[in-house]
């Protein structure tokens, strides 16, 4: 599946000033693991030593919150924007 | 001078210069102020305190920012009410309600506004921004029309009307988000991104957040720079229970009050928004989003970002976390209101019903010294009471009709 990652602020430096990266995966996993392929270092600012995304990430595929879906094993599909958005603030 | 080190990550201990951020560029951890505890130690006492103006600013230098020229419109320092017929009902013994709707806008959240729009200008930002349940968007819209500055405020289109009407009353920008809260913050976090913008529980968050301490020091110098042995919170980001547990600590960090603080601190969800208590009762800190459906509009955060902090603080402090039903809410708002005279508005039920629970199930005992934040004012919420609540009688304009109606109503 051809899929649209969004790219906070934070971590443009890693994909050189990209806000918008075109990646290929079938799950959300995939697709970050094809980030990280083609911008090494996100995996390691995603993820956490246990393997599990960090705590206060948050990641969105079609405007939903992936712990409302599957998380990380998410299923995507052709042409889905899977955006990445640091610590939901608010309150 | 405020007195201030820098950010520093929650999460993670990275350390940042002093700027409208609010998140780790490393790991993604929300951003805390450290400030220079000895400078603040120097610059405190009972007596300059007592000195100061009635209102936040009287803690000044524990707050990260200096205090505005203009304090006119007397944020804070709202009364401590000694509670005794709400006791009773409950079973308590000393009980103290304090009374966060005698704000500027009623609700505590012109506390965090104040500290956030002093910030802001200190940075230079000229607009003022938020995401909302209603409270901080009162508090936002009045606030940046006192300072001349436009503002922005995003809330959930569903709110209650009162809110709405009460926030665009004072002419700023009021965008109604066809959404929940959840999908407002997120939109906001995006904004806040790419605009020279201060979203005060945004990119602001980190000073924001630091005023809800206010209510802590205030507690404690209003029982004579005494601490309660237990207090009662709402939670709905989580911000405001571990704030003002952090107050309580910095305290006696400062030498304010004599010893430890020792506060048990308990928290308050509504069953329709409870992700922290059900945590809490999984013994888990991971909190699981939930998508809010209940009537306490501003405590419907179904993310919150402070969710596992609120639960390390009451985890610590030996405290309890309860969910209760909006039939609860609805009951806690009357408790209150007959018992005390003080109107809350749903979260505020919530609150007195979590109290109410807690007190029936021996978390809060009789032989302690118990605060319970009551933080909005009931008239923001008045379609929650609407039918519930009327005139006793309906009578004709005579002698007659009041007698017929109110036979016993002779003496007394």
């Amino acid at each position: 599946m051809a899929v649209t990652i969004r790219i906070p602020t934070q971590l443009r430096q890693l994909s050189g000033g990209a806000a918008e990266v075109a990646v290929e995966g079938a799950t959300v996993a995939e697709a970050l693991k094809a980030l990280d392929a083609a911008h090494p270092g996100f995996s390691e600012r995603l993820y956490d030593e246990s393997g599990g995304l960090r705590r206060f990430v948050n990641v969105f595929v079609a405007e939903e919150d992936i712990r409302f879906l599957d998380g990380v094993d998410t299923a995507l599909t052709d042409g889905q924007t899977v955006s990445i958005v640091p610590a939901v603030a608010g309150g | 001078m405020a007195h201030l080190e820098g950010l520093r990550c929650r999460e993670c201990g990275r350390t940042y210069e002093v700027a409208p951020i609010y998140t780790c560029e490393w790991c993604f951890g929300p951003l805390e102020v450290a400030y220079d505890h000895d400078a603040i130690a120097a610059s405190v006492s009972r007596e300059s305190i007592a000195a100061g103006p009635l209102s936040i600013w009287r803690y000044a230098p524990l707050l990260p920012v200096d205090p505005p020229t203009d304090q006119s419109s007397h944020v804070g320092f709202t009364p401590l009410v000694r509670a005794d017929r709400l006791a009773a009902e409950l079973g308590l013994g000393e009980l103290w309600v304090k009374d966060d709707t005698r704000n500027p806008t009623n609700s505590f959240k012109d506390r965090v506004v104040a500290v956030a729009l002093a910030k802001a200008i200190e940075f230079g930002i000229k607009t003022i921004a938020c995401a909302s349940t209603g409270n901080l968007a009162n508090a936002v819209a009045a606030a940046a029309t006192r300072a001349g500055l436009p503002s922005y405020v995003f809330i959930p289109s569903d709110l209650e009307p009162g809110k709405i009407l009460t926030t665009a009353i004072y002419g700023g920008n009021v965008v109604a988000i066809e959404g929940n809260y959840d999908e407002v913050n997120r939109l906001c976090a995006e904004l806040a991104a790419d605009r020279p913008w201060a979203f005060v529980n945004v990119n602001v968050r980190p000073f924001y957040a630091e005023g809800s301490r206010t209510l802590a020091f205030e507690t404690a110098e209003q029982l004579g720079w005494e601490t309660p042995d237990h207090v009662v919170v709402p939670i709905a980001s989580g911000s405001l229970l571990t704030k003002i547990r952090k107050g309580f600590d910095e305290l006696h960090e400062y030498g304010l009050i004599d010893g430890p603080p020792n506060v048990r601190v308990s928290g308050a969800q509504a069953t329709g928004c409870s992700p922290v208590a059900t945590a809490f009762a999984e013994q888990t800190d991971v909190v699981r989003p939930v998508k809010p459906d209940t009537i306490a509009k501003s405590l419907a955060i179904g993310n919150p970002a402070d969710g596992p902090f609120a639960i390390d603080a009451v985890r610590e402090t030996g405290g309890e976390i309860a969910a209760v039903t909006d039939d609860e809410v609805l009951e806690g708002m009357s408790l209150l209101a007959r018992t005390e005279g003080i109107f809350g508005e749903t979260a505020a039920g919530v609150t007195i019903a979590t109290l109410k629970r807690l007190a029936e199930s021996g978390a809060v005992r009789a032989d302690e010294r118990v605060v319970v934040y009551v933080t909005g004012h009931g008239l923001k919420t008045l379609e929650a009471v609407a039918d519930h609540v009327g005139p006793t009688a309906t009578i004709a304009p005579t002698l007659d009709a009041f007698t017929s109606a109110f036979p016993d109503a002779q003496e007394v």
